[in-house]
């Protein structure tokens, strides 16, 4: 049997897993941002009764696998895998929703890219031949990020400008090896890249050399251009990040197409105060699950590459003084 | 047709040059609107504190004892307004203007006690009261010895 590889990074599906459901579930904030409309469900408080963030983080999670379970209208027995992750330590999050869900549990760390590994690991497995249906999930919450990396939530600091703001949220996706839906034909796997950013403020410009070289990446191994899509989105660049690796991928001779656009950037508006934008795996996991996945399931959009992007720290490597490692990592989705 | 070709693309930036594009696409602090709005908020602060000390006077305290209370009273306006969850918006507008009154120390303890409550009085609030208000005190208490053994030499 042949390697379904194609140049250094990228993996081609034979048969392409289908995208048979997806659900987000966000917090009040997203909520009201320009995609409000485009989330499963809106959650009216940061805790909707759970006694910590940390525990309000997970059932969201646990929201959203279940919504994408129902949706997709097959049983949980038939799932072979689950597959989840989220920023905070031991992957916590995902570990309680685990727990409740008892699935076979595949717990994946990408930083802030995790949505768009888990969708390339679970191709993998489907495309491989070691499931039949594979569940996907990741979340992010504000406070429970801000107290892991940052400050005490209710301590008066003033933000930098180039700082983006933690989605609430969680998106989940069901895939399947066979049934109707959009299919994801192709994985570039990132690599681990670092231009010396130290300011953990500014994490659109730790990450966006990363996002640059997977796409760059990405058109060389599948000898194509931006032209080849109708929407290519980042994870969670922001305003900063975006300008970056547009610029960067101008330099290296790249054409984006018409539409490179950041899920970050348009997850709330310049009204809201996050400043550079959004961030969080359920930024892009939000983004993709809600708003492009009905844009793919209309036929609005036909090609989509999804690149998630991560910033691979600690508190304590940045405390240390150690530079920001972003990465990237795509998934080609079709209609 | 898929490319079979192995390494080579690299996206084609210097370390250096990248830090300079960062830098030229970071938006950079607002420092007017910062300084402006801190001088106005941390006046504002001090100003209010004055007032208190000039009624626990009126009613009959020492200078120095209604100094004490007035500072007692601005730390007790500090931590409820913590509490109420409206500190950190003061802060968010005033900056260092609310971060080095009395009123911002007070913040800087009550957030923490009330951001690790959740973890236990022991190993949350007590472990992790000081986490934001310890280099000041430890820095504060080191430079106050200092000049203290300087000044009990120099007079």
């Amino acid at each position: 049997m042949g390697l379904k590889r194609a140049g250094n990074q990228t993996v081609l599906f034979d048969n392409p897993p289908v995208i048979l459901s997806s659900y987000a579930v966000v917090g009040p904030k997203e909520g009201k941002g320009p995609l409000g409309k485009t989330f499963n469900s809106i959650w009216q408080d940061q805790l909707n009764g759970e006694k910590t963030w940390e525990l309000a983080e997970s059932k969201m999670l646990q929201e959203a696998l279940q919504g994408s379970v129902k949706q997709a209208g097959i049983g949980k027995e038939q799932i072979d895998f689950m597959l989840a992750g989220d920023l905070l330590n031991q992957i916590v999050s995902s570990n309680f929703a685990a727990r409740l869900m008892a699935l076979p549990f595949i717990g994946v760390y990408g930083a802030c890219s995790t949505m768009a590994l888990s969708l390339a690991l679970g191709s993998m497995l489907i495309d491989g031949g070691f499931a039949e249906h594979v569940l996907v999930g990741v979340s992010s919450h504000h406070d429970t990020a801000e107290r892991q990396f940052r400050a005490p939530t209710e301590q008066g600091t003033q933000r930098a400008m180039s700082a983006q703001w933690t989605v609430t949220g969680a998106g989940s996706v069901l895939l399947g090896k066979k049934g109707g839906g959009p299919r994801i034909t192709s994985a570039t796997i990132g690599r681990v890249i670092d231009y010396g950013e130290t300011d953990a403020s500014n994490m659109g410009s730790a990450m966006a050399p990363a996002v640059a070289d997977t796409i760059l990446n990405h058109f060389h191994d599948l000898q194509c251009t931006g032209q080849d899509y109708d929407h290519i989105a980042s994870g969670d660049l922001g305003t900063v990040g975006l300008a970056l690796a547009c610029e960067v991928l101008k330099q290296s001779g790249v054409d984006t197409g018409t539409e490179f656009t950041d899920c970050g950037v348009r997850i709330f508006d310049s009204t809201q105060d996050v400043h550079a934008g959004g961030s969080g795996c359920a930024c892009s996991a939000v983004v993709f699950a809600g708003d492009l996945m009905q844009k793919l399931k209309a036929r609005a959009l036909k090609r989509v590459l999804l690149i998630g992007s991560g910033a691979l720290h600690s508190p304590t490597s940045a405390l240390q003084g150690e530079s920001i490692p972003g990465i990237g990592h795509a998934v080609a989705i079709e209609a | 047709m898929p490319n079979q070709t192995l390494r080579k693309p690299a996206i084609s930036i210097s370390p250096e040059e990248y830090k300079a594009l960062a830098q030229k696409y970071t938006p950079k602090p607002t420092f007017t609107k910062n300084i402006l709005r801190a001088f106005f908020v941390g006046g504002l602060i001090c100003a209010l504190g004055q007032v208190i000390i000039n009624i626990f006077s009126g009613i009959g305290l020492t200078p120095k004892e209604a100094s004490n209370a007035g500072t007692a009273a601005m730390i007790f306006l500090g931590s409820l307004l913590t509490g109420l969850g409206v500190y950190d918006e003061i802060g968010k507008f005033g900056g260092a203007g609310s971060i080095i009154p009395v009123t911002g120390f007070a913040n800087s303890i009550v957030s923490p006690a009330m951001e690790f409550k959740r973890e236990g009085y022991v190993q949350g609030v007590g472990a992790k009261l000081f986490t934001v208000a310890g280099p000041v005190l430890v820095y504060g208490i080191a430079a106050s010895i200092i000049i203290g053994v300087l000044a009990y030499f120099l007079h």
